[in-house]
């Protein structure tokens, strides 16, 4: 993944407007300055550069996929990424979950008045190699300015559109009994990153968040020919609640077992500190695959060829149909339920 | 990882269960004091290695689950206060008050804030000079030296907006409360390895002679609790009773003095109710009269109201080892996480969550009471 480019400077004269004012969102020639200046600068593609009030494109025939996602973050900028190229991969990946090729996002942004203009700059110059390095465009997108203290200096809201090209029937109802379980690499990074960050913990080494696209992946996969029955992207929740909700919907006992899970030794160093379980850490790299058995180490080898997913990790199978259960054997080799956390995840006293 | 995996390996813990199953010949039963110690074992499934004439209950060792309602009641009072910045631990924010909980409060606007040491708090009050901050000081003698520095920097700074309000509890006098209880079952004990750290081990040699009951100090990782459990036995089965360090890496005889130190220079011993239990004597520390100014509750002219529990929630006899989790009707039915009845149900070192959260679907085990 390329590094974003933040060295372009600010279009907009920063001695004058250092900061997000009320005016650059109330539909005068400061938003209009802005609009153009900002985002249709760095956004720049035929269908966004008409300016109308909607994006004209045709579409493939066949099937598409939509998704929507809203981004708040903070800090917005984090070791290994921000919340633009978050916004970017994040909708990328769940378009990715249907095995959908990204074409066409929308972005809204939500922005404080008196965040900084160069902060704002970096985000979009950000969002702009993040859509170039997934290959979609920016085609429409809306622009807010809230009052100070009505946000958390700058949220965003970013819709897909995919087109679907494979015949295959990518949802939890597909799961069935036997299929192993794969995840794409190790676990709890962004989570953690985010933590160390927003707590002011210090460890040895800077732990950086996973945030990355993985529809190569997955696009690899289908091309291959494999057959993929679900696809779940692990983030808020992480493992655990992701393994839950396939569970609950296909109606299987899924069995995994704790030494087969990647995790990095910092960021289980700092989850052992905080007395939280990396499997229930978020990630905004990271999925899990469930595929048909036969299929399994080949899956394992298009993904470990892949650099967003090269320690991807065969950690369980679907059981059989039972009421929904995710069980985790420990290193001493007994079974324990593995369950969803609750709430939020609060560090422990001692 | 380094200290941490070489305590986890599975040969190795099977050959532990395999010398315990080598030296048990009678029933035995041994409670793990510490929440921390409940949490592991229920975690790595430890108890399921255990032959089984040997029955684990769980102690009162877990600080947020024995931190009574009217204290909760009075953080939840003052950290909704306009001009109180209320700090704490993380896992007290969940606890139910008989209202609200301090997560409900920060959604009303309570500038509730999560630290990672109280220290932190002393930080946030220098930075914070006109608003009021105040630390909730929970927990056992583990983290009574951080709480008693925070007192003690604060003293130094001259800081008149920071207080705490105190509800530290200590560990002998809770194994006495339960030892001269004429329902108890328990037979030994595996002492918190990390109150030993600070306070060492000798305070337990006037229980070991009283009560006749072996105390083994353990760790907390699966290797310490096996090896702390055969340590246990083979006293037990050789009619020992003595104190026995299995946790030498960490703690010493003689413990942390200069924390020890501290904790007897800003605090004093004291009752203290425990939730689920009662009042234990002499089991807690309030801050001594010369720190007195520190005293939120004092500061904001609390006034004390006793609460009844939920007549439903079984957690003191959880709590004292006289039932299991899974022995209440309402675990995991009307109890769960999300709307607990009782504190064991809140933390995460709890014992009614730690049963909830890894083995909810297992068949009744037997009932210990």
């Amino acid at each position: 993944m390329k590094a974003p480019n933040f060295n372009a400077a600010c279009p907009l004269p920063l001695s004058q407007y250092p900061h997000v004012m009320m005016a650059h969102g109330g539909g005068g020639k400061l938003m209009h300055r802005l609009l153009a200046d900002v985002f249709g600068k760095a956004f720049s593609n035929p269908i966004l550069d008409t300016r109308h009030d909607s994006a004209q494109f045709n579409v493939p025939a066949g099937r598409l996929a939509m998704t929507t996602d809203s981004y708040v973050v903070r800090p917005i900028f984090f070791p290994g990424g921000d919340i633009g190229s978050m916004a970017i991969y994040g909708t990328v990946n769940d378009l990715a979950m249907s095995g959908a090729l990204p074409l066409y996002l929308s972005c809204g942004f939500i922005i404080e008045e008196g965040l900084p203009m160069e902060s704002l700059w970096r985000v979009v110059c950000s969002m702009r190699d993040a859509a170039k390095n997934c290959g979609v465009q920016i085609v429409t997108g809306d622009t807010k300015v809230v009052d100070k203290g009505k946000g958390d200096g700058l949220f965003i809201n970013t819709t897909g559109i995919g087109v679907i090209e494979h015949g295959q029937k990518i949802t939890p109802q597909s799961v069935q009994p036997g299929d192993a379980v794969i995840v794409s690499g190790d676990l709890g990074r962004h989570g953690m990153a985010i933590m160390a960050v927003r707590e002011g913990l210090q460890f040895e080494s800077t732990i950086e968040s996973d945030s990355s696209p993985v529809h190569e992946a997955v696009l690899k996969l289908i091309n291959a020919g494999v057959e993929i029955h679900c696809l779940r992207d692990l983030t808020r929740g992480g493992l655990a609640s992701a393994l839950n909700e396939i569970a609950e919907s296909a109606g299987v006992k899924i069995a995994i077992e704790q030494k087969l899970i990647p995790v990095r030794e910092d960021v289980h160093a700092a989850c052992e500190i905080l007395g939280l379980d990396p499997l229930h850490v978020a990630n905004e790299g990271r999925f899990v695959a469930f595929v048909a058995v036969r299929d399994a180490a080949r899956v394992l080898q298009i993904f470990r060829g892949c650099e967003v997913s090269f320690n991807a990790e065969i950690i369980g199978a679907v059981v059989e149909k039972s009421t929904p259960l995710v069980t985790i054997k420990s290193g001493l080799g007994v079974s324990r339920i593995l369950d969803m956390p609750t709430g939020e995840q609060l560090p422990r006293i001692c | 990882m380094k200290y941490l995996d070489e305590y986890r390996d599975g040969n190795l813990a099977q050959k532990l269960a395999a010398e315990i199953h080598g030296v048990t010949t009678k029933p035995w039963t041994i409670m793990e004091v510490c929440g921390g110690q409940t949490h592991a074992i229920v975690k790595f499934g430890i108890d399921q290695l255990l032959p089984k004439q040997i029955t684990l209950i769980h102690g009162p060792g877990c600080p947020v689950c024995v931190t009574p309602l009217e204290v909760i009641d009075q953080a939840l009072e003052i950290a909704a206060r306009p001009e109180v910045i209320f700090t704490s631990f993380g896992d007290m924010l969940r606890v139910p008050g008989s209202t609200a909980d301090l997560l409900s409060v920060k959604a009303n606007g309570g500038d509730v804030r999560i630290v990672y040491s109280p220290l932190d708090a002393v930080k946030l009050a220098v930075a914070n000079p006109t608003r009021e901050v105040v630390f909730f000081g929970v927990g056992f003698e583990t983290t009574a030296p951080a709480t008693a520095m925070a007192v003690f920097q604060a003293t130094q700074k001259g800081l008149d907006n920071f207080s705490m309000l105190i509800s530290h509890v200590l560990v002998p006098p809770a194994i006495e409360a339960l030892m001269s209880s004429p329902n108890c079952r328990v037979q030994a004990f595996l002492a918190a390895g990390h109150v030993c750290a600070v306070m060492g081990y000798e305070e337990y040699f006037p229980l070991v002679k009283k009560y006749r009951v072996p105390i083994v100090v353990t760790g907390f990782e699966p290797l310490d609790i096996l090896h702390g459990i055969l340590m246990t036995v083979q006293q037990l089965e050789s009619g020992r009773a003595e104190v026995e360090n299995q946790y030498a890496r960490a703690v010493t005889r003689a413990g942390n003095r200069p924390a020890q130190d501290l904790i007897g220079k800003v605090f004093q011993v004291v009752p203290r109710k425990w939730r689920g239990i009662g009042e234990i004597p002499q089991s807690g520390l309030g801050l001594r009269a010369a720190y007195a100014a520190f005293d939120a509750s004092r500061k904001f002219k609390l006034t004390v109201h006793c609460i009844d529990e939920s007549a439903e929630c079984i957690a003191g006899l959880v709590l004292q080892g006289m039932k299991k989790p899974n022995d209440c009707p309402a675990f995991g039915a009307r109890c769960t996480p999300e709307h607990p009845f009782g504190a064991t149900m809140v933390s995460s070192e709890g014992a009614c969550a730690a049963y909830y959260r890894y083995r909810r679907r297992d068949v009744k085990e037997r009932t210990v009471a």
